[in-house]
């Protein structure tokens, strides 16, 4: 009867309890981290009851609003990021000692590097990027909201629930020990029959149907919903890295749902596709795997990309050099990312002509990335560059994401991969590109756009002591792992035996500890901002003197954007209405705004969801059913139920928009060189300096 | 969003500009359910990849055993012939739901009879599968047979939510007659139709008759 019920949950599974039965600094650690969940839990709930906050965070998690839905993706990744952070110290911490043995068990470090890489990848940077996606794209083709607001919310859920499987296995059970690739048939139910592989194909293939869904709605939001006159050669670069990012995620992505499902299936129902015996092939699963990794890397880097190019031109007060050359070269980049997974595996047997022939076309990559960086450089060329927060983020980009790009061409050559593959060469590179490539670009784009959406900006001088501690941290923590793989240290090694390894282990140790450091400096940011907010302020919408349709609105953005679709004429349309004097006119016609109301929808598919999972990975064969049963109820239910519309009369948006046209008009803008203090209110002026 | 009427708001059968606003709304939606069907196509696409990639062992059964175009034969039958029946469908919703005045009962019809030709398709499938199994051929057998099993398997799933939306479109038509949001959700479900066709070809081709050849 119990078995009917919890299926194989056991008292045993529970992490508190192996703690309490087996103290040992494996279980104490684990313990610690698993603790933190209900202690944070009950401090959440304390929280929210004393400040009376239930029910806007019920208005929050109902809500269709893009930006509100952007805000809760870079939440969570905010979180999810502290996760990776730590856990990262610690298998740093961890090599740092690790001469003749570490303090980790070695179980519980093939788990660190197989959660942290999971997590790093799904739970960090996509929901960092459908973030920033979320709330920008719209506002920059003149949007009211993206094409299908309630599959957004479903899309949350699905990563939000993703997320939850993945934090339980912290608490109940454990997580993969195959790394975040999970190759069988080291995951295949033969060698590891535990939880670990079920809840990582769970995690990962439900938040990956929501990231499928995200690039379907992104890619329609940006064909069908551009303002008038907003033609494709038009749009801002980050968009166009948007759009590329989301045919990425509707092509990608099936690979990825493909092989979990089929490793799911060996798991669960003893079919064949990747065991040794009977007719399985894993090489299977590493194609798939890698048809979706590699394009992968691509859907987290353009977006990257875009806001780099944002920052180019926007903090140099110029043009972005050969918006042309980029464009192509974004669609190169994307075209080509689909051409190259073999590299990933070049030493499994394939012949040197195959080999050599991926080789070939990865090296191809580097070309369009070139041209990007070569124009980044050309647009801040005689410019009148500010070197703010962003600005710090682009430099370190140039020099340290070419050195990551770079050594990536070394591994692109087949001979040298048979010699440096599963090395920490390879870690330094790919941590080479994610951490300046990504993380700058996501961390410079939440520093930009924050005023856009909250009204008031982030401490300039924080922000550029975060930017330099990630910046330092990385190179301290990484560029060693380039000098020891060469030294032939291999990837996720928990001890190790040549003492000439240790220096270098020891000031990568240090280099993780300043990204701690760092992690820790993008919340003080936050939380000192938050409460300077009043000094801060920017509400007329434009701090950065931008150039695109985003910053042609009121700070904090309201709830439908713009009141009257812009038209756009020209590339810039902002910048251009600014040096015409137009930007701020008053506005003849306003029309009736129909927004869509909030919705449970994506909350209860999040639930049903998380139950799904939690059910399968447990074998609580219920529960699955139940959610499963309780997904399909819903959508039908919501097909009947009448989809609701807020209207919001024109006089309303009449009375908020005019009078922020009339400041605007009558108020005194700054030039550039007040744009760090407290006179900068979100109103450019334009510079003498020429 | 651009209210200029063109030619062609959406690939496939529109609804035509006597539906007014119903045809503009169409775009976006049905526009949307084409791409999400390309990352549909991506996924038949990863299963047969690895359905080629396996060969029947020696040991186990194989197609010669294994299948019965007779049978298949049946179920291309059926789901070419629901095919038509929701083209015809759909044709109704265009030519004579423009007005709001002509009959819905046609409409329903010509769904209904699509919902019984797709039981028809998904009972030979199952027999089939059934019989396979008791042929000594179930899924757990072998790669091959793994491969063979979810690739037809996926596609009979896919025919199965085919199925059930269809239901929830009749009865949303018959609780709240044929508004704007039943015509666009029939025209995405008719997209939906039409793909598994498709898909069923390939996998007539590919599976059954190739695995006789």
């Amino acid at each position: 009867m119990l078995d009917a019920i919890f299926g194989r949950l056991t008292w045993d599974s529970i992490i508190l309890v192996q703690a309490v039965e087996e103290p040992n600094i494996n279980t104490l650690i684990t313990a610690s981290a698993a603790a933190m969940m209900p202690v944070g839990g009950v401090m959440i709930v304390a929280l929210l009851t004393w400040m009376k906050w239930w029910k806007p965070l019920f208005e929050w998690l109902t809500s269709v609003d893009h930006k509100k839905i952007g805000t809760m993706y870079i939440i969570f990744a905010v979180i999810m990021l502290f996760r990776g952070v730590v856990e990262g110290m610690l298998m740093r911490a961890n090599q740092a000692v690790g001469l003749n043995g570490g303090f980790l068990s070695s179980d519980h470090f093939n788990q660190l590097f197989t959660t942290h890489g999971t997590n790093m990848i799904f739970f960090v940077a996509m929901p960092f990027l459908f973030g920033l996606i979320n709330i920008v794209v719209p506002l920059q083709i003149g949007a009211r909201d993206v094409a299908f607001p309630r599959l957004n919310q479903i899309s949350l859920g699905l990563t939000a629930a993703g997320g939850f499987l993945f934090m339980i296995s912290l608490m109940v059970g454990e997580f993969s020990t195959g790394g975040w690739t999970g190759y069988p048939s080291f995951t295949g139910r033969l060698v590891n029959p535990g939880v670990g592989p079920d809840y990582y194909i769970l995690a990962i293939a439900i938040s990956g149907i929501g990231s499928t869904l995200t690039g379907v709605n992104f890619s329609v939001t940006i064909y069908k919903l551009r303002t008038a006159g907003m033609s494709f050669m038009r749009m801002p670069l980050f968009t166009w890295t948007a759009l590329c990012t989301s045919i990425l995620l509707i092509f990608a992505m099936p690979p990825l749902t493909a092989c979990c499902a089929m490793l799911g299936l060996d798991r669960f129902l003893g079919f064949h596709f990747f065991t040794n015996d009977m007719g399985g092939n894993l090489m299977n699963f590493i194609n798939l795997f890698w048809m979706f990794g590699h394009p992968e890397v691509y859907i987290l880097v353009l977006p990257a990309f875009g806001v780099m190019s944002e920052i180019a031109s926007t903090y140099s007060g110029k043009r972005l050099y050969g918006y042309t050359s980029i464009v192509a070269a974004t669609m190169c980049i994307a075209v080509l990312s689909f051409t190259v997974w073999l590299h990933h595996f070049f030493t499994m047997g394939q012949s040197a002509t195959v080999n050599a022939a991926f080789g070939v076309a990865t090296m191809l990559i580097a070309i369009p990335t070139g041209v990007k960086i070569y124009d980044w450089l050309a647009t801040l060329w005689g410019g009148r560059i500010r070197f703010t927060a962003p600005m710090i983020y682009l430099c370190g980009f140039f020099v340290l994401f070419t050195i990551g790009g770079l050594s990536g061409v070394i591994l692109a050559s087949p001979t040298l991969d048979y010699q440096l593959h599963n090395s920490q060469f390879l870690v330094a590179h790919f941590h080479n590109v994610i951490i300046p490539g990504v993380l700058f670009g996501i961390l410079a784009g939440i520093h930009i756009w924050f005023p856009k959406i909250y009204g008031f900006r982030l401490m300039e001088g924080l922000s550029r002591i975060t930017a330099f501690l990630w910046a330092i941290g990385f190179i301290l923590a990484f560029m060693p792992l380039y000098q020891t793989g060469l030294m032939g240290m291999t990837r996720r090694t928990v001890a190790y035996e040549d003492p000439a390894l240790v220096p270098w282990m020891i000031v990568s140790g240090v280099g993780s500890l300043i990204l701690g450091l760092a992690f820790l400096s993008i919340l003080v940011t936050i939380l000192v901002s938050v409460l300077n907010r009043k000094k801060l302020m920017v509400p007329f919408g434009d701090p950065w003197d931008g150039r695109t349709l985003e910053w042609w609105t009121p700070a904090p953005t309201p709830e439908w954007n713009f009141a009257v679709l812009p038209k756009v004429e020209c590339r810039d349309a902002f910048a251009d209405a600014k040096e015409k004097g137009t930007a701020y006119q008053p506005i003849e016609k306003y029309d009736d705004i129909e927004m869509p109301s909030n919705t449970y929808y994506g909350f209860i598919i999040m639930i049903m969801a998380s139950g799904l999972g939690f059910g399968l990975v447990w074998h609580m064969w219920w529960l699955a059913i139940l959610s499963l049963l309780g997904a399909i109820t819903t959508a039908i239910t919501y097909a009947f139920l009448p989809q609701k519309h807020n209207v919001i009369p024109a006089a309303e948006v009449r009375e908020i928009d005019e009078a922020w046209r009339r400041a605007a008009r009558e108020g005194r803008g700054i030039t550039r060189d007040d744009e760090g203090n407290q006179a900068n209110q979100g109103l450019a002026c334009p510079d003498n300096i020429k | 969003m651009s209210f200029s009427i063109r030619k062609s708001l959406h690939p496939g059968l529109n609804l035509g500009e006597e539906h007014g606003d119903d045809h503009l709304e169409a775009e976006t939606s049905v526009f949307g359910f084409w791409v999400f069907m390309m990352s549909d196509l991506v996924t038949f696409g990863m299963f047969f990849a690895v359905f080629a990639t396996t060969m029947p062992l020696a040991c186990c059964p194989g197609p010669k055993e294994l299948f019965d175009l007779g049978s298949v034969a049946w179920q291309t039958g059926f789901l070419l012939a629901s095919s038509l029946t929701s083209g015809m469908a759909i044709l109704t919703l265009k030519q004579e739901h423009a007005t709001r005045s002509a009959s819905t009962k046609k409409l329903i019809f010509w769904l209904l009879l699509t919902v019984l030709l797709g039981c028809g398709f998904l009972y030979r499938e199952i027999s089939d599968f059934i019989a396979m199994a008791a042929a000594g051929g179930p899924p757990t057998r072998s790669g091959y047979l793994s491969a063979l099993w979810s690739l037809v398997g996926l596609h009979g799933l896919h025919v199965t939510s085919g199925l059930i939306w269809c239901l929830v479109i009749v009865a949303g038509i018959l609780v709240r007659g044929v508004d704007m949001r039943w015509k666009l959700t029939l025209l995405r479900w008719a997209v939906f139709w039409h793909f598994l066709d498709v898909v069923w070809i390939a996998i007539f081709s590919f599976v059954f008759l190739g695995g006789l050849l």
